[in-house]
């Protein structure tokens, strides 16, 4: 009766759903992150409206990873969540607070300097847990006969707050180069100049992530240092991309650090994917262990498989609408 | 004393899917009445109608984008809280949330910002056609959630292997038996919600004279609209309740007070019920109409508490009280859908003081109605999660601890408080500023971002120098 490896399939596509949200979320995450930080109120204005068009849509992927994860990989849902009790709290609440930033911001008159550390607040907070979420799936998870047996702050350790801190700089480095692509005049000249700062953030953090990581775990470092050499690739293609964004913010390219920025992003995720593959609950549970089952994962990728397809037009419609520069006193008023 | 995950957890999840509830419970009503007025904006090319829905659409906006931000939470609940519930029930909710998300959101959010950005923008008959998708969509969702929901009460379709729900038909789980029930009365509510907050704006906006001819329009709608369906909904009710009956009589017994299972049962209009001494302290009744009702026999057999130990019955006194707040509202509501038939007689539905008063306090009847109704079917359903299957003490995550838990309900509590005291501040100040300038901004509009609340449009503090000089707190709500 089963005809396709259907876990197989579910994993690319939660995967590729995962790297969707991470870089689309990830640079509006990244722009409330710098908000703080912006030469001026009308920069923060600007910063604001380029991402206000789409962050919504970027948001609801997020969603449906939830949704999707309950339905292909319940395992994962069921032990992922509890153990990250706290911080998904964290990040639910930043994300709210982020979210009515947007609309109360361009309404409020006396208040909006609230609305400002809203918007920074949420972003910044989202992002470490995004970071942390992470960092304590490297780290590997306490189970027992599928139930999560750990306590409520094991995802916070020394190990997970550097990857907090990795995913802050990296979701910043998105957002300054994804300023630097949208805007222009004072706003683009400071963005230029906060992303090498920023470039050199990541690299540092992600170079002591991957000095680390073997000593996290064993299977990671036998992976990396004994059957595996193919994978090498990755870590050189990351620092290819880091390469890249150097040269292109050199030359003063409009879109080509944004494009590496994403090259990053991607690579690194390939690494992690390739460093804990296939194992979606480690160190204990594989995707096929962690599996729906068979008749609930086809049921739902039969409807997928029509209705993903007009999403993606949709999304992509929506960024050609917004294209261009963002001015100042275009959007809200 | 200890802290319970378990009770905290339930009062947690009631807290959040109540306070997310009573957004889409307005806007799948609003919707369709938005698209019922684009419909007739076409049609008529009556300007009064592109007024009105450019209005409404604003208030949709901002209802709307707290709905979302408070749904964002209810994705993860499942799993935070209720994670052995989550693992055992994946194999249908997964798949039916999932449909939601891509068959329902997707499709919201897409012609949503095509109807508060787009029409000067898009031809008048794709405007319409928005309109008509933004509330196909509010559907679509409340189907697939519906759906869900009516599984855990009656479930169907399915057997368990191992502690975990297996589908073995995919259409007896989805139209399992008492979804159509729900479904409708359900339907019935958000139209009902959507009908009595117009009305009560109408009428609020009337009784300053502001906007006259439009409101008196809308204020006409709704009457019709609520004079059928606030009785077709005392009627889905009672069909509702005879499904309770048959698929989960403990839930009716404790709607009914009844303690034991008995003939001629009385219908009880005033009772404390008391759980320790297993009876009523004090009970009035009417003798023999509960038995009516639910049998449509006079000496009808009502089944009882009795029929389940003790730990399988439900807090009876609050679903015997919730019970009856919703009846009584719905009773209000046919009353004043009657009355405005008969103040039709020489135009006075528009006119008379008293009426419109009415109407104004009566914009919040349907939000209590539905939480009411909310708490007796799922309080009703205690101790169980999936009726009957697995109980809420089965369900509850095992790593979860009382101060974690604990933890986590405050924190809601204090966001939630904080975001939507500032949205609902700003909600009043939409009404506040009203119809009167709404058609003219839509040029302005035309160049912002597509987001919701920017289709709302006014700033945000409410300060002595706005167009009418009316302090806030005549709103109404």
């Amino acid at each position: 009766m089963e005809l396709f490896d259907l876990p197989l399939i579910w994993a690319f596509i939660i995967g590729f759903g995962v790297i969707m949200y991470v870089l689309m979320d990830g640079f509006d995450l990244g722009v409330g992150i710098l908000f703080p930080f912006a030469p001026n109120e009308e920069s923060r204005d600007t910063m604001m409206n380029s991402v206000a068009p789409v962050w919504d849509g970027n948001e609801t992927w997020l969603v449906l990873g939830g949704a999707g994860l309950l339905a292909a990989f319940p395992l994962v849902y069921s032990i992922l969540l509890p153990a990250l009790y706290i911080g998904v709290f964290l990040l639910l609440a930043g994300l709210i607070f982020r979210g009515v930033a947007f609309e109360f911001r361009f309404k409020a008159r006396t208040s909006r300097y609230l609305w400002n550390w809203a918007f920074a607040g949420g972003s910044t907070v989202a992002a470490f847990a995004q970071g942390a979420v992470v960092g304590s799936y490297i780290q590997g998870f306490e189970t027992a006969n599928g139930v999560y047996v750990g306590n409520a702050l094991d995802w916070l350790t020394p190990f997970t707050v550097l990857a907090g801190l990795g995913m802050l700089a990296g979701y910043a480095l998105l957002g300054s180069t994804w300023l630097i692509l949208k805007t222009e005049g004072r706003l683009q000249a400071w963005a230029y100049r906060v992303t090498l700062p920023l470039l050199a953030g990541v690299l540092v953090v992600f170079g002591i992530i991957s000095v680390w990581t073997p000593f996290v775990d064993d299977m990671v470092r036998e992976r990396w240092f004994s059957n595996l050499s193919v994978i090498w690739i990755l870590p050189v293609l990351t620092l290819l991309c880091a390469m890249q964004i150097f040269r292109s913010v050199r030359n003063r390219y409009e879109g080509m650090p944004f494009v590496a920025t994403m090259g990053l992003f991607i690579t690194t995720y390939l690494g992690l994917v390739a460093s804990r593959w296939p194992y979606v609950v480690p160190p204990e549970y594989t995707l096929w262990d962690a599996a729906s089952a068979y008749e609930s994962q086809l049921f739902l990728l039969l409807g997928l498989l029509f209705v993903i397809p007009i999403v993606l037009v949709y999304t992509a419609w929506t960024y050609w609408v917004f294209r261009g520069k963002v001015r100042a006193g275009e959007g809200y008023h | 004393m200890e802290l319970d995950p378990l009770i905290l957890s339930r009062i947690q999840f009631a807290f959040v899917v109540s306070f997310h509830a009573i957004f889409p419970v307005f806007t799948i009503g609003l919707a369709s009445y938005i698209a019922v007025l684009e419909g007739l904006a076409f049609k008529t090319e009556n300007p009064v109608w592109v007024k009105l829905s450019a209005f409404w659409t604003k208030v949709f906006a901002v209802v709307f984008g707290m709905g979302v931000v408070s749904g964002i939470v209810m994705s993860f609940q499942f799993g935070t809280n209720w994670s052995n519930f989550a693992q055992a029930s994946a194999n249908f909710l997964g798949p039916i949330l999932s449909y939601e998300v891509v068959t329902a959101f997707f499709l919201e959010a897409a012609f949503l910002g095509v109807l508060l950005f787009g029409r000067d923008k898009v031809p008048a008959g794709l405007h319409l056609f928005a309109a008509v998708m933004v509330a196909t969509g509010t559907f679509i969702s409340s189907f697939w959630i519906l759906s869900a929901n009516s599984w855990m009460h009656t479930p169907a379709g399915f057997e368990l292997r191992e502690g975990v729900f297996h589908v073995t038909s995919w259409s007896e789980a989805i139209f399992n038996p008492s979804f159509p029930y729900r479904f409708m009365h359900m339907a019935l509510a958000s139209f009902l919600t959507g009908g009595f907050v117009v009305a009560g704006v109408s009428a609020w906006y009337l009784l300053r004279g502001r906007e006259v001819e439009a409101n008196r329009k809308a204020l006409s709608m709704c009457l019709w609209l609520l004079l059928f369906i606030a009785p077709t909904q005392a009627v889905v009710g009672d069909f509702h309740g005879l499904n309770t009956l048959e698929h989960q009589p403990t839930k009716v017994a404790a709607m009914e007070g009844n303690w034991e299972t008995s003939r001629n049962v009385p219908l009880l209009l005033f009772a404390i019920p008391d759980q320790d001494s297993q009876s009523n302290l004090y009970e009035i009744g009417i003798p023999g109409l509960a038995s009516m009702i639910l049998t449509h026999e006079w000496d009808g057999e009502v089944p009882g508490l009795n029929e389940v130990p003790a730990a399988e019955q439900p807090p009876v006194a609050i679903v015997f009280w919730s019970f009856r707040l919703m009846v009584g509202l719905g009773l209000l509501m046919i009353a004043f859908a009657v009355t405005g038939l008969i103040l039709r007689a020489g135009g006075r539905y528009w006119r008379n003081t008293w009426f419109l008063q009415g109407l104004r306090f009566m914009s919040i009847a349907p939000f209590l109605a539905v939480l009411s109704g909310w708490f007796v079917t799922e309080i009703g359903r205690a101790p169980w999660l999936v009726y009957g299957v697995m109980t809420q003490a089965e369900s509850v995550t095992p790593s979860l601890t009382g101060p974690m838990a604990l933890f986590t309900l405050i924190g809601y509590i204090v966001v939630y408080g904080l975001v939507f005291t500032a949205g609902l501040y700003y909600l009043m100040r939409v009404l506040y500023v009203g119809l009167e300038d709404s058609p003219d901004d839509w040029e302005h509009e035309a160049e912002r971002p597509k987001r919701p609340f920017s289709a709302a449009h006014v700033p945000f503090e409410i300060d002595g120098d706005n167009q009418t000089g009316k302090p806030i707190n005549q709103g109404g709500h």
